[in-house]
């Protein structure tokens, strides 16, 4: 091993160009080009990520005011419909009152038309009865008698 | 399981090594001629991680096949030469010039002077390193432009690539964790000197670790490539180092009988000026030299005990193959612990030329990353 520790010229001379070469370019080029990418895109995502928790905060905040106003929403509606179905049943005993009482007073009339005709017929009745007894006089008193009864009779079968 | 078998081969080897030790001590002969051998081992392993003038690629029913570079020497009359190194192949003479056999220039181009003494002559041939250099540089542009391009076209919002990202998180920890800590706030002036140190290593000790073409060149366990690297930090300590580091250099804060007669401190402190970067240099070599050195001979293994017998040849290739693994595993986790440490320690000199105020601070910083090393 006798050029161990004894550089050669040639050597040192072609190192040297061809590390300040590759030095150069790169130094140029290359890493303060990659090195400012990286710390951009560090700085990028820094701030998007603050933007996104702000976001996130500001759409939390949009969100906790939308369920408040769902649920006054839902509060107000429901009473409505409370309002709103007790105003039907309201109405709708009115209506049911109002037409209970036209048939208690049909009702009423029909019975005061019937018993007037009644009164009529029961009239006519007697009459006719009348009648009959004066025709059957002239014949037997006993008769007579039984026939009354049987008018009489058949005056209770009348329909009513 | 896994334990039977390893105890399993170790009887094995220790059975098939028994009767081969005591043959082979009867046999004088036999051993001259592994001693032989084993030299031939250690010059083929010198070759390897040395430097060379061609790139042997493989050798087929002994015939050498290699990638013959460009010699560029300056010739005695002045003029500068370009030809292949194919016409210096086997001890040949082109215009004046051969490969020295022996001497102190052992295997470089010599030429003859007019006394016929051997001179060495301007030579900044391509040679197999200087060659996997520039590859190796070229890998690295194309591995970081097309990054860097593909981040110039991109906006921020958009989503790098697998590879831009693997680049880009290679690149950010380095310059985050090791170069930003040690510097300090103002380390985006070093930070691409730094990292192209960290990413030039590390490609070239990963390269040298494949061992087919265009891998296997021990650039960085060559003292050229490291002295480079070296004099950069040196050169970004010193010269871009504030009042405060020179002052810290000759006037540093110790009672004043360590400074006033002999300037001993001082002596001492400007010894660490060189020495710093001097271990730097030393520390990458001598690891990656190492690592190179102990695969070759575990792989020459092999080859050294063909002659013992069957039995060892298996067990010692199955020995082989396994510790070639091991020590290939290790190598790569090298590759990049040295690459760091580099990183790291110019990183951390750069920071200790630039004390604030006091260098309580960087002190502290400093101790805490000797640690490590």
């Amino acid at each position: 091993m006798p050029a161990l520790l004894t550089p050669d010229f040639g050597l040192l001379f072609w190192m040297l160009f061809s590390f300040l070469l590759v030095f150069g370019v790169l130094a140029k080029f290359g890493f303060p080009v990659i090195t400012r990418m990286v710390s951009d895109r560090q700085n990028y995502i820094r701030r998007t990520l603050e933007e996104a928790e702000e976001t996130n905060r500001q759409t939390r905040a949009i969100l906790d005011d939308t369920h408040r106003q769902q649920e006054e929403i839902l509060k107000k509606a429901m009473a409505d419909g409370e309002k709103l179905i007790r105003h039907a049943q309201q109405k709708a005993t009115e209506e049911t009152e109002k037409q209970l009482e036209a048939a208690r007073q049909q009702i009423a009339f029909l019975r005061e038309k019937a018993l007037h005709e009644i009164n009529a017929q029961v009239a006519l009745l007697s009459m006719d009865m009348a009648e009959k007894i004066l025709h059957r006089q002239l014949d037997d008193k006993a008769k007579e008698e039984a026939f009354i009864l049987q008018m009489l009779d058949e005056a209770e079968h009348l329909p009513q | 399981m896994r334990f039977d078998w390893r105890i399993w081969i170790l009887t094995w080897l220790a059975m098939a090594l028994l009767p081969a030790s005591l043959q082979a001590a009867d046999d004088g002969q036999h051993e001259a001629q592994a001693a032989d051998e084993a030299r031939a081992v250690g010059d083929i392993i010198g070759e390897h991680t040395a430097d060379s003038y061609w790139w042997h690629i493989t050798t087929i029913n002994g015939r050498h096949i290699a990638l013959y570079l460009p010699v560029i020497v300056r010739s005695a009359d002045g003029d500068w030469l370009l030809f292949s190194s194919a016409r210096l192949a086997h001890g040949e003479t082109y215009r004046g010039f051969r490969l020295a056999a022996e001497g102190v220039y052992k295997g470089k181009i010599v030429g003859h002077d007019a006394a016929g003494a051997e001179y060495r002559p301007w030579d900044i041939s391509i040679t197999k390193n200087a060659l996997a250099l520039l590859i190796n540089a070229a890998i690295m542009l194309a591995i970081f432009l097309p990054v860097a391009r593909a981040c110039k076209r991109r906006t921020a919002n958009t989503a790098p690539g697998k590879f831009a990202c693997a680049v880009e998180m290679l690149v950010m920890d380095i310059e985050e964790e090791v170069i930003h800590k040690s510097i300090g706030d103002d380390y985006k002036r070093y930070s691409s000197y730094l990292l192209t140190a960290f990413f030039f290593i590390f490609i070239n000790n990963i390269m040298g670790l494949i061992p087919v073409f265009p891998g296997g060149a021990n650039t960085t366990g060559n003292i050229a490539v490291t002295l480079v690297l070296a004099c950069c930090t040196l050169i970004a300590v010193n010269v871009f180092g504030n009042r405060e580091y020179w002052r810290e250099v000759f006037w540093p804060d110790v009672p004043k009988w360590l400074k006033v007669p002999i300037p001993l401190m001082p002596l001492i402190e400007l010894f660490g000026v060189i020495s710093k970067p001097f271990a730097l240099m030393i520390r990458l070599l001598a690891n990656i030299f190492a690592g190179h050195t102990v695969m070759l001979a575990l792989t020459f293994v092999i080859f050294t005990t063909v002659k013992m017998g069957t039995g060892i040849t298996i067990g010692m290739t199955i020995f082989s193959v396994l510790m070639t693994v091991f020590m290939s595993v290790i190598e790569l986790l090298v590759a990049y612990i040295q690459a760091y440490v580099f990183t790291l320690l110019s990183a951390v000199f750069i920071g200790l030329s630039r004390p604030v105020h006091h260098g309580v601070k960087t002190k502290k910083i400093y101790t805490e990353k000797v640690k490590i090393n």
